[in-house]
């Protein structure tokens, strides 16, 4: 096991890596003259030098990008002579527009979007079993295809023209629903509750469509195993084979699927706080890239790639830590 | 089947198993949810392959701006009911510059479906090539096609494919969106052509045919991909939607199609300051985009469970 974990970790630091490098390279040398940027309008020659040298951008390609590396994980100093800037690892640069400290903007914003990403979450598991588990037991009823239309909806509606339809009807002209404003949860908690329920039912929609038939399927298997029907042939009561026997092996792996999905969660989070303008890390990227501020960029890029790659691992250990079989031939 | 003779195959239709293409369509032939899904694309492809003729009928081009159709005191609000739908404006207009919104989706149908199509493409060529190879090689070959399939799969790909559109130059957009986004699909199909490779390649008519001497070529596209057809084909189904969306979602997000080049999710990125005066104007483009996944997921559930007829997912 722990050779396993070993394995896996280094692995994980090897793709890391790797994201790093390639959004390194292509900003490296995709992207306009930052100096130009950031000197604007009144700008001399020698301004745009003084800039690139505080930066670090005078220097060779592998230069920048080791101190890059080495931001990330001791900090560096930007500037020479008097005027040095300390920036505490893991330091990501200064944003381009604000010269704002990179990692404290992220920081700022990463508790908005784990509001909207865990209320999302609780609503498409939710959902998303309860409605898997009706369909199972009510296969080819009223209730089944009914379930069934709802997913194949919900799966195929984009989130953004979701988003619309529902501020349209439920703000707009209903007035159910107040229109959307950032309100501190100390504030008003119950304004707070309001607003964000927009947002959890857009970005869980279509999680808890592929949800509830992952569930459907699961179960309908589950029920066709050896050992449910000898529970049910022992004479075990109905419910009983349900809970004590049923629903653990139809349920662990949706459990395990949550957990990576939940991780890849900041790209939907893009899209949905773009649209109700929640002013979370998904926004962050959104705005940042349209002012084509490099730091900030990667630095989203690198946040997401970390959140994919420690949920995929930690459900491939909680995984081989339940079902052992796992093990086998994924050591080496 | 490494003997050439037509003679023995058409003597003997009962023992030779109906050509699975040819079943599959019957099946979906008697399904009237498939046919309508298959209407539905159709009409799309049509659209988009006859849009300057359409376009000529209807009597607006998709950059044409109408003055007489909007209001400018009020903003550019359409005048009339419905986001401006009349005789002249099928689906009505574009609040602010007067373009006629049926123009613009029917040229909309053509990005999204030639990016979606193209992406298509090149993800199947790309995924069934390297998953045959990694699953019938094996060893370091499959080593190293693994590694790159779990690295682009761990990789935020959303937020990576606007990262990169971003940074390039706005021109030639749709062969960008189309090489981006196959970028990072192809090791979805591959991973399961690996799969089943690694079990056909075990099987006794490929030992047969590796036994009377065919080359390697041979047994990986003779003998072995006729076999996955089946699976691609449900792939390939399912693979369609989810590339009309990523598309419209990167138009959406202002790194896909620049405008004025029309396109769906485009279209209602630009809805969003109008929506809670026009509607009409994200809802038109909205229906059409869920309208065509719709049809291409529900296609593909058909198409899998004709190739599939007793598997349940």
């Amino acid at each position: 096991m722990t050779r396993y974990v070993v394995h896996r970790v280094a692995g994980m630091l090897l793709v890391l890596f790797l994201v790093c490098l390639f959004t390194y390279i292509i900003f490296f040398v995709l992207s306009p003259d930052p100096a130009v940027q950031i000197c604007g309008k009144n700008c001399t020659p020698d301004r745009i030098d003084q800039i690139r040298a505080n930066l670090g951008l005078d220097q060779p390609f592998l230069t920048q990008f080791l101190q890059f590396l080495q931001g990330l994980f001791v900090g560096r100093d930007y500037g020479s002579g008097a005027s040095v800037v300390h920036c505490p690892a893991p330091c990501l640069g200064y944003s381009f527009q604000t010269s704002q400290i990179v990692t404290d903007m992220i920081m700022q914003r990463l508790p908005v979007t784990a509001v909207v990403a865990i209320g999302a979450a609780v609503l498409w598991l939710l959902a998303g079993v309860i409605g898997g588990l009706i369909s199972a037991v009510r296969e080819g009823k009223f209730a089944d295809r009914f379930i069934a239309g709802l997913t194949l909806g919900g799966m195929s509606i984009p989130n953004y023209v979701l988003a619309l339809a529902l501020q349209y009807v439920f703000v707009v002209k209903l007035q159910w629903l107040p229109f959307p404003q950032a309100v501190p949860f100390a504030d008003d908690p119950a304004q707070w509750f309001l607003n964000f329920i927009l947002p959890w039912t857009v970005l869980a929609i279509g999680y808890a469509s592929s949800y509830t038939r992952l569930t459907r399927a699961n179960v309908l298997d589950t029920l066709g195993e050896n050992f449910v029907r000898t529970a049910k042939a022992k004479g075990l009561r109905p419910d009983l084979v349900w809970r004590r026997h049923a629903l653990r092996p139809a349920l662990t792996p949706i459990v395990t699927i949550a957990g990576m999905d939940f991780a890849g969660l900041l790209g939907g989070a893009l899209i949905t706080e773009t649209v109700f303008g929640i002013n979370g890390v998904g926004k962050l990227a959104a705005d940042s890239i349209t002012k084509n501020d490099q730091p900030v960029i990667m630095a989203v890029t690198l946040l997401a790639a970390f959140f994919v790659v420690v949920g995929n691992m930690a459900v491939d250990l909680l995984y081989s830590a339940i079902d052992p079989r796992v093990r086998v031939g994924m050591g080496t | 089947m490494s003997i050439q003779s037509p003679e023995l195959e058409a003597a003997a239709p009962a023992v030779v198993t109906e050509d699975p293409r040819r079943s599959v369509w019957h099946a979906l032939r008697r399904d009237w949810a498939a046919v309508a899904c298959l209407a539905y694309i159709g009409l799309v492809v049509l659209m988009a392959v006859f849009a300057p003729l359409i376009v000529k009928l209807s009597g607006w081009d998709p950059y044409q701006f109408d003055q007489s159709a909007i209001n400018p005191d009020l903003g550019g609000v359409p005048l009339g009911s419905w986001g401006g739908i009349s005789a002249d404006h099928w689906l009505g207009v574009e609040p602010g510059s007067g373009r006629d919104i049926f123009a613009r989706i029917v040229y909309g149908a053509r990005s999204s479906m030639l990016i979606a199509l193209g992406a298509t493409a090149l993800t199947t060529v790309l995924g069934v090539v390297f998953g045959l190879v990694a699953g019938y090689f094996g060893g370091r070959t499959d080593m190293v096609v693994s590694r790159v399939m779990e690295f682009l799969m761990a990789f935020p790909a959303l937020i990576f494919m606007i990262a990169v559109l971003s940074a390039l130059p706005a021109d030639d957009r749709q062969y960008l969106l189309v090489l981006v986004i196959s970028v990072f699909g192809w090791p979805y199909l591959a991973r399961i052509v690996r799969a089943q490779t690694m079990s056909l390649k075990e099987r006794e008519f490929v030992e047969a045919a590796r036994a009377s001497g065919a080359s390697r070529t041979r047994l990986v596209f003779t003998e072995i991909l006729p076999n996955l057809r089946s699976t691609i084909l449900v792939m390939v189904t399912l693979a369609v939607p989810g590339y009309i969306g990523t598309e419209a979602g990167l138009s959406f997000l202002g790194v896909g199609l620049v405008p004025p080049t029309p396109s769906w999710g485009q279209m209602i990125a630009s809805s969003v300051s109008w929506y809670s005066v026009v509607p009409t104007f994200f809802l038109v483009p909205g229906a059409f985009l869920a309208l065509l996944v719709l049809a291409f997921m529900v296609l593909g559930d058909r198409v899998r469970a004709a190739v599939d007829p007793g598997g349940r997912a």
